[in-house]
């Protein structure tokens, strides 16, 4: 399942398809792409997470002392775009699902905002309810998040009924026939009295995706959606996400701990650790260059026949971009941070990597750095690339 | 720890309920039923005294706000007042019951005893022998037995081997015309003759439930790694047997003890009135035969009593076998 | 005891999903094909079908004085008659009625009161576990049988045990937390998969969760509880109508053997005021409790499997036995 090959695409023989797909996000970034604050935005964020944090309580054993919770997710912001595909990356334990599911409401943040179309959203009932109608999840598990007891036509007719698109019988076996279709489950008639247990994986994630795509959302927060199915069928279910992008300009939160279909399938890639954001920029800026040495420990990881053998090279184009006083230090510092990611219920302060980090400061103890914008819409948490007034207003307060 | 805190005070809310409980269902009743049970007894000689005892019982008193009736009710529970027996008067409810309540504990002793080591022992031979002709035969006869009423099995028993064949005594708890109570030989050996009845009616009953748990726990167990683990080291089939594999199976026995003691508690009831086996449950029977309803309440009581304090001692003992429980698993 | 049967017999997969077609045809291949649950179907629905056709199978009317005494049994009275000269037989036949009914509604009413307070406390969890648990779990410890009698005897003292509802009542208030604990526990489980998670994010309101997507994924174990509660209903009715509790001027199976001790039939030798009231209790528990364990069987595979390692541990054992 952890798949370190980064060139998937590679692996299927004869497609020359993905290329094609490849250059074509990578041209379409003057577009779609719009990062925070440097440039002119040129569409307005569909939903947004501001300073997200989740503190999961702990059933305390103790009587007495301070409660103990989970930090899963630490101030995280990000911003997602219709028709733009957004990676979150990281290992498990990270907090990606996590934060999938504070986006997809189905926990509450214990800080921080969301925001759709730049609006708060609400706690009651109907703001609840108007959300989902805009914001659809797809699970990681095509075999546990269908209901074994009901069939296909029950789960697609659910989401078409709870949204009023259709009101009778008639209409609602069109429709459900249509989304088959869509999904590329054909024919449409003979899949739609099957159950759950009759269907492949595959199949079964395709169903999924059409009980999302019948909210007619505009944002879709896909948990690992290939991560459960075979490798051979992952690129056919991706391929299929990709289009539906295109056709219905749909935001996408694309969470997954495998690189290659985080650069096979979104425009831009966020690096989590231990519940925090530590990088994230454009896909391949992200994944050729990373900056923070998590993101380069876990693309180290990943082996790549294009970089075997050069990594020295890397690291010296680090020192020509950068050139402050500290990057020149680091030399051929392979990033050697060996360890676990730490418990999250009590987490390291200040930067979570500092323990396994091979370049840490004292500062990176006490205090999380801010966001540091490299350019081209680059960004990283990392004392190593903050200014030298931030890092000493940070040691001295 | 903390987790032996938290059960005693669960228990101590049971405690608090089935004492609340007691006081609360008489003053519900429709109608009146102190004036209809007064309104019965007029056909006897009836003092005073009785009818006082008989209102103050079901807390007819308009002259007493009803929390400080509770509060009483308490308080007289806390030094062992139960209330006068109607049916008995003028005997205290209290007196009545610590007669009864050795015959009944020692009856569901060592039913329960026995049975879980009858049982339990059926289990693990059952479950070794699987596949042959046992394993077939003996779980639905058991079941068979064990869906059989107990008063009508306790009938049946009494029947048979009481007034056809006349083997053992069928009625009260010693020989009431020929030996007096003491801790003579005597008496000794006739509590134990008029107790052989009772107690297999109580086995035969709950014989069923002990075995399949065991055997179903045994067979689980068997394909556990660590069994095999002891086979493949060489030791011996009946140790294997015991020492490794009984030993873990028994566990979900002991919590279902809380279980098995109220099942038996019901059977050792219905099995004391066939008998009249002079313990709570024929007392209990007594009082609802007479519409005492002091004597009933205060059975009630002492079961309850009983039985949780029973499974709070089966918690104790699970949380010192189970390691688990122990190193704090939650 | 509720306990589960292990056995090693090949028994056919009754499923509850699937299309209604298929369910039928399931549960219909299942009753056939397991020997227990045939047994035990065949002896409700007998039972079933006596009490409905009570009037076609005996003449007497149960509750008359047909002849002076108690007869045994004759070609006239086959299972003879009581102390007062009632047909045994037709109350009987008449009495299953009652037997029945009462059992089957107080089994129903606890059955949907486990229902709402398992399902509810597990799937808001919270407060509201803790309350409903507790609850739950004091009505568990407090001794079934003596509270039922308490409950009974308070109400035949205000005549209300006229009413066999009430006597239905006071079992279903007695019966209904052993279901509830384990509904709940099951409930916890299955929360906490996807597909729950998945209803929610579609925009499922809890009610309809809970109705739904969680229920009928429980329904095998509701039935066997069901019938589980329906088994201790038979029992603990049959028991207060013994201890005089029900009513005693209509015939049930208890009432039968409540007017049988208080004329110490068995004593005396008239064993046949006993005997038939008894095997039909006993036949009929035995019944659901059988159909209790072929649904075990069928619903979890599990039960089924034949594990290799016992075969083998056998195999040795006969080996060593066979090389003496």
């Amino acid at each position: 399942m952890n798949s370190n090959n980064p060139e998937i695409a590679r692996e299927v023989p004869g497609n020359t398809a993905v290329t094609d797909v490849s250059n074509r996000t990578i041209a379409n970034f003057s577009q779609t792409f719009a990062p925070a604050g440097e440039e002119k935005l040129s569409k307005e964020p569909i939903l947004e997470a501001v300073n997200l944090k989740k503190d999961f309580p702990l059933r305390s054993i103790k009587l007495f002392g301070p409660a103990q919770a989970v930090h899963a997710v630490e101030d995280t912001s990000l911003a997602l775009y219709p028709g733009k595909a957004t990676a979150l990356v990281g290992e498990s334990g990270s907090g990606k699902t996590t934060v999938a599911r504070l986006l997809g409401r189905l926990h509450e943040p214990t800080g921080g905002e969301i925001r759709f179309h730049g609006e708060p959203v609400g706690n009651n009932h109907q703001s609840l309810r108007a959300y989902r109608r805009h914001v659809q999840y797809i699970f990681q598990d095509p075999f546990s998040s269908l209901n074994p007891a009901h069939g296909v036509r029950y789960h697609l007719a659910r989401s078409l009924r709870l949204y009023g698109y259709a009101h009778n019988a008639h209409e609602e076996r069109e429709q459900i026939l249509a989304l088959l279709e869509r999904v590329n489950l054909t024919p449409a008639d003979h899949f739609i009295d099957k159950f759950p247990h009759q269907l492949s994986g595959g199949q079964r994630q395709r169903i999924a995706i059409a009980r999302v795509l019948a909210v007619r959302p505009s944002v879709i927060l896909a948990d690992e959606p290939v991560s459960m199915l075979d490798v051979s069928i992952r690129l056919d279910v991706l391929n299929l996400l990709l289009r539906l992008k295109e056709e219905d300009d749909l935001a996408f939160l694309f969470i997954t701990h495998d690189i290659a279909s985080a650069r096979y399938f979104a425009e831009e890639t966020l690096v989590m650790y231990a519940g925090q954001m530590v990088e994230g920029g454009p896909t391949e800026e992200v994944i050729q260059h990373p900056r923070h040495p998590y993101s380069q420990l876990l693309l180290s990881a990943a082996p790549d026949p294009d970089t075997m053998g050069h990594k020295k090279a890397t690291n010296d184009a680090f020192d020509k971009r950068t050139g402050t006083k500290a990057q020149a230090n680091m030399g051929d510092a392979t990033p050697s941070g060996r360890g676990e990611p730490p418990s999250l219920i009590n987490p390291p302060g200040g930067c979570r990597f500092h323990p396994r980090c091979p370049h840490a400061m004292p500062v990176c103890r006490q205090y999380r750095p801010e966001r540091t914008n490299l350019g081209n819409g680059h960004w990283t948490h990392c004392f190593l690339y903050s200014k030298r007034e931030e890092v000493s207003r940070a040691s001295s307060t | 720890m903390r987790y032996l805190f938290r059960r005693a005070g669960f228990y101590l809310i049971a405690l608090w309920a089935a004492v609340t409980f007691n006081f609360i269902i008489p003053r519900l009743m429709p109608g009146d039923p102190a004036e209809a049970y007064i309104a019965k007894l007029q056909t006897q000689q009836i003092t005073r005294a009785q009818i006082d005892a008989i209102r103050a019982e079901f807390g007819v008193n308009p002259h007493v706000p009803i929390w400080k009736q509770y509060l009483d009710y308490l308080n007289g529970i806390l030094h062992g007042n139960l209330g006068i027996s109607t049916s008995q008067f003028p005997t205290p409810v209290g007196d009545i019951l610590k007669q009864s309540l050795p015959w009944t504990i020692g009856l569901v002793g060592a039913a329960l005893v026995l049975s879980f080591f009858i049982g339990t022992l059926i289990g693990i031979l059952i479950a070794w022998k699987r596949g042959s002709w046992y394993d077939t035969a003996v779980p639905p006869l058991l079941t068979f037995l064990s869906a059989i009423p107990y008063f009508w099995m306790a009938l049946g028993l009494v029947y048979i081997f009481g007034v056809i064949l006349n083997w053992f005594p069928t009625d009260s708890g010693y020989d009431v015309f020929n030996v007096s109570p003491g801790w003579s030989m005597d008496f000794i050996g006739s509590v134990v003759q008029h107790a052989i009845l009772p107690v297999i009616t109580l086995i035969i009953g709950s014989l069923a439930g002990w075995v399949l748990i065991m055997r179903n726990m045994m067979v689980t167990t068997l394909s556990e790694d660590y069994v095999l683990m002891a086979e493949a080291k060489g030791l011996s089939e009946r140790s294997v047997m015991f020492h490794y594999a009984a030993r873990n199976a028994i566990l979900p026995s002991i919590t279902s003890f809380s279980i098995a003691l109220g099942l038996i508690v019901s059977g050792a009831l219905l099995t004391e009135i066939v008998y009249n086996y002079p313990g709570i449950g024929y007392s209990l029977y007594k009082g609802v035969q007479s519409d005492d309803y002091a004597l009933v309440e205060g059975c009630f009581l002492v079961i309850a009593l009983a039985v949780i304090f029973a499974n709070f001692l089966f918690e104790l003992i699970y949380v010192f076998l189970d390691p688990r429980v122990r190193h704090g698993k939650k | 005891m509720q306990v589960t049967n292990i056995t090693n017999q090949k028994t056919a997969s009754i499923t509850f999903l699937g299309s209604k077609k298929d369910r039928v045809s399931s549960i219909f291949r299942a009753i056939t094909s397991n020997p227990k649950i045939a047994f035990g179907v065949s002896v409700v629905t007998f039972f079933v079908l006596i009490a409905i056709a009570a009037p076609l199978l005996t003449p007497y009317d149960p509750n008359a004085s047909i002849v002076k005494g108690s007869l045994p049994p004759s070609w006239a009275h086959i299972f003879g008659t009581t102390g007062l000269g009632q047909d045994i037989f037709a109350q009987i036949v008449y009495g299953a009625r009652v037997t029945l009914m009462v059992a089957f509604v107080a089994a129903i009413g606890s059955t949907i009161l486990q229902v709402v307070m398992g399902l509810s406390s597990a799937y808001y969890g919270g407060m509201v576990d803790e309350v409903l648990s507790l609850i739950i779990n004091v009505f568990l410890v407090l001794p079934g049988l003596p509270l039922t009698i308490v409950l009974a005897s308070l109400a035949s003292a205000s005549g209300a045990n006229k009413n066999e509802f009430v006597i239905a009542l006071v079992l279903l208030f007695t019966s209904w937390s052993y279901g509830a604990r384990v509904l709940r526990a099951q409930t916890l489980s299955l929360k906490e998969r996807e597909f729950v998670a998945a209803a929610r994010a579609t925009g499922e309101s809890s009610l309809l969760i809970i109705s739904s997507e969680i229920l009928p994924n429980e329904v095998s174990l509701i039935a066997s509880t069901f019938v589980g509660t329906f088994v201790y209903a038979v029992g603990a009715e049959v028991a207060l109508e013994f201890l005089g509790l029900g009513d005693t001027s209509r015939p049930s199976w208890g009432v039968i053997l409540y007017w049988a001790q208080n004329n110490a039939a068995l004593i005396v030798g008239k064993w046949w005021q006993f005997v038939p009231a008894g095997i039909c209790i006993a036949l009929l528990c035995a019944g659901l409790t059988f159909i209790n364990f072929g649904m075990d069987e069928l619903s979890n595979p599990r039960l089924r499997v034949e594990r290799p390692l016992r075969r083998h541990l056998i195999s040795r054992k006969s080996k060593a036995v066979a090389s003496r």
